[in-house]
């Protein structure tokens, strides 16, 4: 625009020059990029590893053996290599921890998104963060030596094995009820406040508002807790590995003593593994299942999240 | 009509029951949430809390339980600490800055590397331990198992949390600083080095304690990458074989307990100081988030 003005004869405005190029400002962008390549190379590195040895493992064992086989005993002779018994402990102990996580972190949610002045809201977060912070072989102890002989056989009577998936379910949903309950409260605090307003001005109670407006509304980002919350209680080891037993299993009895897919990667996984083994082989193979497994359940949460953010946003 | 038939009605009592209920139902759910950990926090405090003393801090495990110590795991830790940080600072900082300050969100690279990044947070930590075995103790790096891989598999592992939280530190600083400061005639970096950077560190400050006190409790990617579990010895390098806190914990609970030897208290005992760890990095972080938050 000024350079019309000055073409036409007019005395030359004088402009900053073209700046110079500075080496040392691309120098620093290029190691910043660098940086940056370490996470992608991280991904890349998981793949690679896992996709290297599953490959070598399904050279010697047939997938389908792997996928549908009821009889897992890897390290035994003659090995037998069904994978059945660890999907069923993990899905079984993912089971009993969704029963708990997602009333009771659904009910948080709502709870401090809807109800809980900011006073009480701000002490009961870190609470929650607290809660969110202990580790999980924690977690793995208290359910071991606490809840198993403490609550379900002295309080509650029941018949279980000193390992059993159910307290291991149980203890696993407190762990993800944090998870749960942050991303859908940001879901339900993304709900704008003229949808809740207009229920009023209708005469709904805060009940209904609550449940039939605002939940509804924010139902895409509960799904997403949900699945995120699925998605780390599949990839817990520790507490698994600690109050579960190392028995793979393929009853449904919750009082049992269970396998899962993180839990013998962690029990068979020492440092000594010789490489190259069928042992080391098999802790790859089971590491892609549940690797694919939590992929597609982060998939699937991340498309949950962008819808609510799409409508509201 | 009368203006009495126009007012509306007050809500009735069954109403009101039916809100009451509710209300009380969802307070139950958090208080039970924060019951359990009152529960947990007072039975490891029963159990343990007789067994923290100097003997505990200053001796090494043993095949008695009443002559056991954590020393080499809390050395252990601090080691894992240390390399972990001074692997996630500059990367998970440089990362943030590079998304936030120079990435052009349209180019798929950067849309590649951000994806990546969300998806790197909630791959199952026991994984990490996977890749860690794969490339970091065999494979090219070959570093056996040593103190260093398993600082670097934790730092891997916590780096996400870094560059999210660091990317909205940076983020924060609003835009009209680096504009003033550019038009003063200051290059890209000097703006992002003098301005940006000083700005945003406590943010960053805080999400590198969280990731931190994240590292500090993982279990399954150190017994993967083949953590020693019976060590007599601090680590004095970064080739040295290491246990840490979580490792020995999961020791103690596995030795079967009896007559003779009782390891639940001394498990008791490292979780109680693994958790005092934790809480103190969690108040720093706390503190450091409400003493310096800046609003612009």
């Amino acid at each position: 625009m000024e350079a019309s003005t000055t073409a036409a004869g007019t005395r030359a405005v004088p402009t900053l020059g073209a700046a110079r190029r500075r080496w040392g400002e691309d120098l620093i962008k290029a190691i910043l990029i660098l940086a940056a390549m370490i996470s992608v190379l991280t991904t890349t590195g998981i793949v690679v590893a896992l996709l290297r040895e599953t490959i070598d493992f399904f050279g010697e064992v047939g997938v389908w053996d792997f996928l549908s086989g009821g009889k897992w005993t890897p390290l035994f002779e003659p090995p037998s290599f069904g994978v059945r018994p660890l999907v069923v402990g993990t899905f079984l102990i993912t089971g009993i921890a969704l029963l708990v996580a997602a009333p009771l972190g659904l009910g948080a949610a709502i709870f401090l998104s809807e109800y809980a002045r900011t006073r009480v809201r701000k002490a009961i977060k870190p609470a929650l963060e607290l809660l969110a912070g202990v580790p999980t072989i924690v977690f793995g102890y208290f359910a071991l030596t606490f809840f198993t002989p403490n609550i379900l056989q002295d309080l509650l009577h029941l018949k279980v094995n000193i390992f059993n998936a159910l307290a291991a379910g149980v203890i696993m949903g407190f762990m993800i009820i944090p998870t749960i309950a942050s991303v859908a409260e940001d879901a339900m605090s993304a709900v704008p406040a003229s949808l809740r307003e207009g229920a009023y001005g209708l005469g709904a109670s805060k009940l209904h508002v609550s449940m039939r407006v605002v939940f509804p509304a924010a139902l895409s980002g509960i799904v997403a807790a949900i699945v995120l919350g699925v998605s780390r209680a599949v990839g817990e080891t520790m507490i698994v590995l600690v109050a579960s037993g190392q028995v793979a299993s393929n009853s449904l009895n919750p009082a049992d003593p269970h396998y899962s897919l993180a839990s013998f990667i962690g029990s068979t996984a020492g440092g000594d593994t010789p490489t190259g083994s069928i042992e080391y082989k098999t802790i790859f193979a089971v590491g892609m299942l549940l690797f694919v497994i939590t992929l597609i359940m982060n998939l699937i949460s991340i498309r949950f999240v962008r819808k609510y953010r799409q409508v509201y946003e | 009509m009368s203006a009495a038939d126009r007012t509306i009605p007050p809500p009735s009592p069954t109403r009101r029951a039916k809100d009451l209920a509710f209300r009380l139902a969802l307070l139950g759910c958090l208080g039970i949430s924060v019951l359990l950990l009152g529960v947990l926090l007072y039975d490891v405090i029963k159990d343990g809390a007789g067994h923290l003393d100097m003997h505990f801090l200053t001796s090494f495990t043993s095949i008695s339980a009443d002559k056991a110590g954590a020393q080499a795991a809390i050395w252990g830790t601090i080691w894992l600490m240390g390399i972990c940080g001074v692997f996630i600072v500059p990367v998970g900082v440089a990362t943030a800055i590079y998304l936030e300050e120079y990435a052009d969100d349209a180019r798929w690279y950067n849309r590649l590397i951000e994806v990546n990044i969300q998806n790197l947070a909630a791959v199952p930590s026991v994984v990490y331990g996977i890749l860690g075995l794969a490339f970091l103790v065999r494979g090219p790096l070959a570093l056996g198992n040593t103190v260093l891989a398993g600082g670097l598999t934790l730092g891997l592992l916590v780096l996400p949390v870094v560059i999210i939280s660091g990317r909205e530190a940076i983020r924060a600083v609003p835009p009209s600083i680096r504009e003033g400061s550019r038009a003063l005639g200051a290059t890209q970096w000097q703006t992002i080095w003098r301005q940006v950077l000083p700005a945003s560190i406590p943010g960053i400050a805080t999400g590198v304690i969280l990731a931190l006190s994240r590292a500090i409790g993982e279990t399954a990617p150190l017994i993967v990458v083949g953590a020693a579990t019976v060590i007599a010895f601090n680590p004095d390098g970064l080739d040295s074989q290491f246990t840490a806190l979580p490792i020995q914990i999961f020791d103690w609970i596995s030795r079967a307990s009896n007559d003779v030897n009782n390891y639940k208290p001394l498990a008791a005992a490292a979780i109680l100081l693994l958790m005092i760890m934790l809480l103190a990095m969690n108040s720093v972080a706390i503190w450091l988030r409400n003493r310096y938050e800046q609003k612009w």
